[in-house]
């Protein structure tokens, strides 16, 4: 360790003003502070300080995304060779699901982290540690067959538009992430959604359809139900995640991992979580009320086990830069994305997959939920100094 | 007894070092030093000049905008120095002690008969007006005002923190007095926090005091915390606060007629040989201790870890002090530390293994643990501060300079020490006090 220390104070000067190499300070300083925390110490009365930092605490997030990526790499692997008819191991099926994942994974990172850099580097920023977790959510929100370039576009777009314009993480209106997934959902509708390319290549799995055993349908669930036909699979495999899908978003069991993982640190917000999952058991019960559809009379715990809304409820309303801020605020956010998801998913079927929406939508209005909470409070201030 | 108020928010950092419960003498200090910038805002206006002899009471200095507060000389000798800053701004009046201790004479008297502005004249003149300090901003009371209420806490929750009720054994007399003078200004009550969890024998048997017993981890003790919970500052209020070691001292200015800002003072933090508690006289030069302190890169503090001045060992016990701590420096860069620290520390949050065994007692330096970002991480100030307040919404509106929506938000009801956990728990680092600071001082100055 000494070495590797020696050799950064030797290397720092000339990437301080001044040095030749000085154009590049974010990312020599973001390089030197993953591998050693800096000395700094307490200025001020304050003189000690919680061991908690923004690195731990986004690292603990991809910890907590890791059950919902290995989860992720088999499942590629598994409806690949479902769809093949073909008897595969376990090994199998994840070491094809890793060479298709890894990749996207790669060119998120690296497309993310290399404008995140740059924009550093020429506001003479450090380098936030926020696109971690950004760089893990995109590839996992995305169908597996995405093209690469389509992975680089949609998070350059995530970076940029997203973040960036807004002064960077912490300062954002939406989440990047989400972003992304959005973006490419209305550039490349025909990659992100329905069954088959017109090439023949299925997009929810790796395969091509003149391959295919007969009768395997390309479509995933919420795609099934939104044309008004019935799902293929029980609630048991939609619960364990044998289903198509999105990289991250097919096993509710591996999301509820994370959500412990999450909740246990106390990183995630379980008032946001049990919120959302709470909305969209209401609306579908709700909407079994008025009944007349099949999607219309899906039972409301169906709802929360298809499509993304678990791994939304959990990894994507939960960034707490986006979300609502109040503690208060947050339950009024979460329900109303459980609410919005369920109702776009049936009401709308152009957009099956309600859950993007409803977050990014709850997105724009989490600073006015926190707007009403924060009033209330001057007005019992102001209204105890009357009194 | 006391009315009871539960406090669940808050935190206790549990530190190695707490003094043991026995008053031990040290050496007496030679020099003395009163040091004007500890309290906000003050522009101190000379009395006295270098080689002047000085009584244990004498003044020293004044205040420019309030000229009839003087600031006294904690002991008799000669002023040997004066230390000036920038713009010649006083910095330190130095003393030098002349070993034994003559007082000035201010009469003693009964505070009741003395009426309301009898008090406060001998409070202006011994210097003990000093030592009473007014919300909002918690600076030097105004002597034309008439508080609401005056609140004083009867134990301090800051990690290591004297026990009050010890400092205080066999002072009870003197504390009634005080809190009888006290009492003669204001129209309103004068209020007592206690701990519902700790020995209140000392505190007891006093009267004229309306008593709340408040159970709660830190910042529980802070009068600020107590006074949002009994009779929260609303604009246009003034209230008075004290420190009850002062409140003794008042209480023996009226009793014996002397000024004798004498504090039991715990001596504590990992790196204090034995820590203990001692006698010590306000501005006190700390260089008697040095023998306690353990070799190494220490850091010295005029008060707490969470409210304190850094000081080195040839400076002095601050002017509201009741608690010097020496803790080690933590200035090595720690290799992947944001993954696996190398020891153990507190935190309140969950991602460290230290979580399972929330009684050990930590050996914490001074490590930031990381660097300064943009706030991210919600409900971490909101579990530290027992207020109905939005930390982080009143810390925006600072940062943004709306006076309206921080004096909305309840910038009135806080100072500094107030929010000292917000900044420990801080993810993104900030430096929460300076932010505060910084909006209080505009807040005085444009509102």
């Amino acid at each position: 360790m000494k070495f590797l220390l020696n050799t950064i104070n030797k290397l720092r000067p000339n990437f301080e003003k001044g040095g030749k190499l000085s154009f590049l300070h974010s990312t020599f300083d973001a390089f030197e502070t993953f591998l050693f925390v800096p000395g700094h110490t307490t200025h001020g009365k304050v003189h000690v300080r919680d061991g908690i930092d923004l690195k731990r605490t986004m690292i603990m997030v991809v910890v907590a995304m890791l059950p919902v990526l290995l989860f992720g790499m088999w499942n590629v692997g598994y409806q690949h060779y479902l769809s093949l008819g073909e008897v595969s191991s376990l090994m199998d099926n994840f070491l094809f699901g890793l060479i298709q994942v890894l990749p996207i994974i790669v060119v998120s990172y690296g497309v993310g982290l290399g404008i995140e850099f740059a924009f550093c580097q020429i506001k003479g920023h450090s380098v936030n540690e926020g696109f971690l977790v950004t760089g893990m959510l995109i590839p996992l929100c995305l169908p597996p067959t995405t093209p690469l370039w389509m992975v680089a576009l949609g998070t350059a777009f995530a970076v940029i538009i997203g973040k960036e314009v807004f002064g960077g993480s912490g300062m954002n209106l939406l989440n990047p992430a989400l972003t992304a997934r959005v973006f490419l959902f209305f550039a490349y509708p025909a990659y992100m959604s329905g069954e088959f390319l017109s090439s023949g290549s299925a997009i929810w799995f790796s395969g091509d359809r003149a391959l295919m055993v007969d009768g395997f349908s390309g479509a995933t669930t919420l795609s099934v139900m939104a044309s008004g036909g019935t799902p293929e699979y029980s609630m048991m495999d939609m619960f364990l995640g044998f289903e198509k899908g999105s990289i991250g978003e097919t096993s509710v069991l591996a999301c509820l991992i994370g959500a412990a993982i999450l909740i246990i640190s106390g990183i995630g917000s379980w008032k946001i979580m049990a919120s959302v999952f709470a909305g969209g058991f209401i609306m579908g019960t709700i909407f079994n009320w008025v009944g007349g559809t099949p999607f219309l009379d899906m039972a409301p715990v169906q709802h929360l086990l298809i499509g993304g809304f678990a791994f939304g409820a959990v990894y994507m309303a939960t960034d707490p830069v986006s979300a609502s801020q109040t503690e208060k605020g947050k339950i009024v956010y979460g329900l109303l994305i459980g609410v919005l998801t369920v109702l776009i998913r049936v009401s709308n079927p152009a957009y099956p997959e309600g859950m993007m929406m409803a977050i990014l939508l709850m997105n724009v209005f989490a600073p006015l939920i926190d707007y009403f909470i924060v009033e209330s409070n001057k007005k019992r201030r102001l209204k105890r100094a009357t009194v | 007894m006391a009315n009871q108020i539960r406090l669940k928010k808050g935190y206790d950092i549990k530190l190695v070092g707490e003094a043991t419960k026995e008053i031990v003498s040290t050496e007496a200090p030679k020099t003395y030093a009163i040091q004007p910038h500890e309290i906000r805002g003050l522009v101190p206006k000379l009395h006295v000049e270098v080689g002047d002899e000085v009584k244990c009471g004498s003044p020293l200095y004044f205040s420019k905008t309030q000229p009839d507060v003087f600031f006294t000389s904690p002991v008799s000798g000669e002023v040997v120095e004066i230390i000036r800053g920038e713009k010649r701004r006083i910095l330190e009046v130095r003393i030098l002690a002349d070993g034994k201790i003559s007082y000035e004479n201010f009469g003693a008297a009964e505070p009741a008969s003395l009426g309301r502005d009898g008090v406060k004249e001998k409070m202006l003149k011994s210097g003990l007006w000093a030592l009473l300090r007014q919300r909002p901003y918690n600076r030097v009371a105004e002597t034309n005002v008439v508080p609401k209420n005056i609140f004083i806490s009867g134990f301090d929750s800051a990690p290591l923190a004297p026990d009050l009720n010890f400092a205080l054994k066999g002072k009870e007399s003197y504390l009634q007095k005080g809190i009888d003078a006290l009492a003669t200004l204001t129209d309103g009550e004068v209020f007592l926090g206690l701990s519902s969890k700790a020995d209140n024998s000392t505190f007891a048997s006093l009267k004229n005091v309306t008593m709340n017993a408040f159970n709660g981890p830190h910042p529980a003790g802070n009068v600020g915390i107590q006074i949002h919970h009994i009779s929260p500052i609303n604009k246009g209020d003034m209230v008075w606060t004290m420190n009850i070691q002062d409140v003794a001292i008042l209480g023996k200015l009226f009793t014996e007629g002397i000024y004798d800002p004498e504090r039991v003072v715990a001596i504590t933090g990992s790196e204090i040989e034995n820590p203990i508690y001692t006698k010590m006289r306000v501005g006190a030069c700390l260089n008697t201790l040095s023998s306690k302190v353990k070799a190494g890169n220490v850091r010295i503090i005029s008060g707490n870890v969470l409210f304190g001045s850094k000081v080195d060992i040839n400076s002095y016990l601050g002017f509201f002090d009741q608690q010097i701590t020496a803790i080690p420096e933590g200035d090595e860069p720690e290799f992947m530390g944001w993954l696996v620290p190398s020891d153990a520390r507190p935190s309140i949050s969950k991602t460290f293994l230290s979580y399972l065994t929330p009684n050990k007692k930590y050996r914490v330096d001074t490590g930031m643990h990381g660097e300064n970002r943009a706030f991210v991480v919600t409900n971490e100030y909101e579990q530290v501060l027992p207020m109905d307040i939005y930390p982080v919404q009143l810390l925006k509106a600072i940062l943004a300079g709306d006076l309206e929506a921080m004096e909305a938000l309840g910038i009135f009801e806080v100072v500094e020490e107030d929010l000292s956990l917000c900044e420990f728990v801080c993810t993104s680092k900030q430096p929460v006090q300076q932010i505060l600071s910084d909006g209080l001082t505009l807040i005085e100055k444009e509102g």
